[in-house]
């Protein structure tokens, strides 16, 4: 018998809402964080725009001595940390520290600290580096902050799978609780990477809009105008539990966990497979992960980038995994109003799911206003619908082909 | 003056708040809970406030922050 994995703590920092009430409100009021980039000067950017963070004071959270030595991805992480523990009033003090660990996922780590210091290598030579660059940048430096932050002295490690990485990151952390390795487990994902040198590269792809007119337009998901996604940043944090140990300590339990699958497309290094076969896979393999029938799943929070082939293959993936009950539950892009949090999407997302089962609202795809006659779902659009969730199912899907599905579940 | 000039640097370095317990005795990894890697940020931000270069053998070389400011002193 698998142990059962619950979530017992929530904390997110995103740009339309820190903490997990301010978030789910603004989903559900349809509320866009795209504006234009205020971190650098992105006047000779084909995009202009992004979904910043903006009233997040890293002091709050963690010590002004260690402030200056993290990236900003690492403070997202160790702020929602902090924050989700809080909200699972776990007592430190009186856990196991061995067996309380940390996954999580970040696409891109420290490129900020990256520019910065090559920036003081190109002016004043190798012997001006900051010693403290390379812990900085690592994308694993999260995940090793928070370990030390919260003294989780158990599994730790970090995935890296583009947009992906987060939804591989719960996912890894379920497994190690369900195999019997960890009884507590900090996951999800933060990214940070609104800088000058990530945007010109994601610019330099044409992936990412130019709807820079009207910025809280710009991301589209499912609408036949949509032409690209919209870079956001923030974190996303979950406490995963073994549920007899939940149980045990009296904690408020938000939903189960109840599977994971994966898949590559094996197809290009950006362009997703054709008719999304890839994150089909993804998604029949977590259907078979956590035991159920299509015919089970609610609502699935789409990947829905904005970008053209993103939400035409996902669609089709869709259609292939659920036949005609794709036309039966409800879909929506949550990125409409958060933007692409690249690494930390998939656990925002993940969030916006375990919101709607315990509210029975879904949050819906804001600016679908002109419907692509290919994309005929239920997308939710524009307003939240009320609607019983028993699971929410949530797809990421990153370059390299990575794809990665969770299946949340009504905890009963 | 040096000594002032170190203190601050090394507050700044460290996130202190009050620096006003610093002395030219006190020892920036004993007293002050710097670890290598702070320690090397500071000896670089003296060298750019002083225009003064401290080889890595002089630096291990330094017991407290008096070392370091009789070192800048006599090399300015």
């Amino acid at each position: 018998m698998k142990r059962r994995v619950v979530v017992t703590g929530l904390g997110c920092i995103t740009p339309i809402g820190i903490g997990t009430d301010n978030f789910w409100r603004a989903l559900l009021e349809g509320k866009s964080g795209i504006d234009y980039i205020t971190r650098f000067d992105a006047a000779d950017y084909p995009t202009k725009i992004a979904a910043e963070v903006k009233d997040f004071v890293p002091e709050d959270y963690i010590d002004k001595k260690e402030v200056k030595k993290m990236d900003r991805f690492t403070q997202l992480a160790v702020a929602a940390s902090q924050m989700a523990v809080e909200d699972a009033e776990l007592k430190l003090q009186d856990i196991d520290s061995e067996r309380f660990g940390v996954v999580l996922g970040s696409g891109i780590g420290g490129i900020g600290t990256l520019e910065d210091q090559h920036g003081k290598l190109m002016e004043k030579g190798a012997k001006r580096v900051s010693p403290f660059f390379i812990p900085m940048m690592i994308s694993n430096l999260g995940a090793g902050y928070v370990s030390i932050a919260l003294g989780a002295k158990g599994p730790n490690t970090t995935v890296v799978t583009a947009c992906a990485s987060s939804t591989n990151a719960i996912g890894e952390a379920f497994k190690i609780i369900q195999r019997g390795d960890a009884d507590l487990m900090i996951t999800g994902g933060m990214e940070a990477s609104i800088t000058p040198l990530s945007i010109a590269g994601f610019c330099s792809m044409k992936a990412m809009s130019t709807h820079n007119e009207e910025p809280q337009k710009a991301s589209r998901p499912f609408d036949s105008n949509r032409d690209g996604f919209v870079m956001g940043e923030g974190s996303g944090i979950l406490l995963l539990e073994d549920l007899e140990h939940a149980l045990k300590r009296g904690a408020k339990i938000y939903a189960e966990v109840a599977g994971y699958g994966m898949s590559a497309d094996a197809h290009h290094i950006t362009s997703p497979s054709p008719d999304g076969e890839g994150a089909a896979r993804s998604m029949l393999n977590a259907l078979k992960d956590a035991g159920i029938d299509y015919g089970e799943i609610d609502y699935i929070n789409a990947h829905g980038t904005s970008t053209p082939y993103n939400d035409k293959f996902e669609t089709m993936a869709i259609k292939s995994v659920f036949k005609a009950h794709a036309y039966q539950l409800s879909v929506s892009s949550t990125k409409s109003m958060t933007g692409h949090l690249l690494g930390a999407a998939g656990s925002i997302e993940a969030i916006a799911c375990i919101m709607a089962i315990q509210e029975s609202k879904i949050p819906p795809t804001i600016n679908l206003e002109n419907p692509d006659p290919e994309l005929d779902l239920d997308y939710v659009p524009n307003q939240y619908k009320e609607r019983n969730v028993d699971y929410a199912l949530s797809n990421s899907l990153g370059f390299g082909g990575h794809n990665a599905t969770i299946i949340l579940k009504k905890y009963e | 003056m040096v000594f002032e000039k170190v203190k601050k640097i090394i507050g700044e370095q460290l996130g202190l708040d009050d620096v006003s317990g610093v002395t030219p005795q006190t020892s920036l990894m004993g007293d002050l809970e710097a670890d290598s890697l702070d320690a090397v940020e500071i000896i670089m931000a003296i060298e750019d406030e002083f225009g003064v270069e401290i080889p890595d053998d002089a630096a291990e070389g330094f017991k407290n922050i008096g070392d370091i400011v009789k070192y800048v002193e006599a090399n300015q």
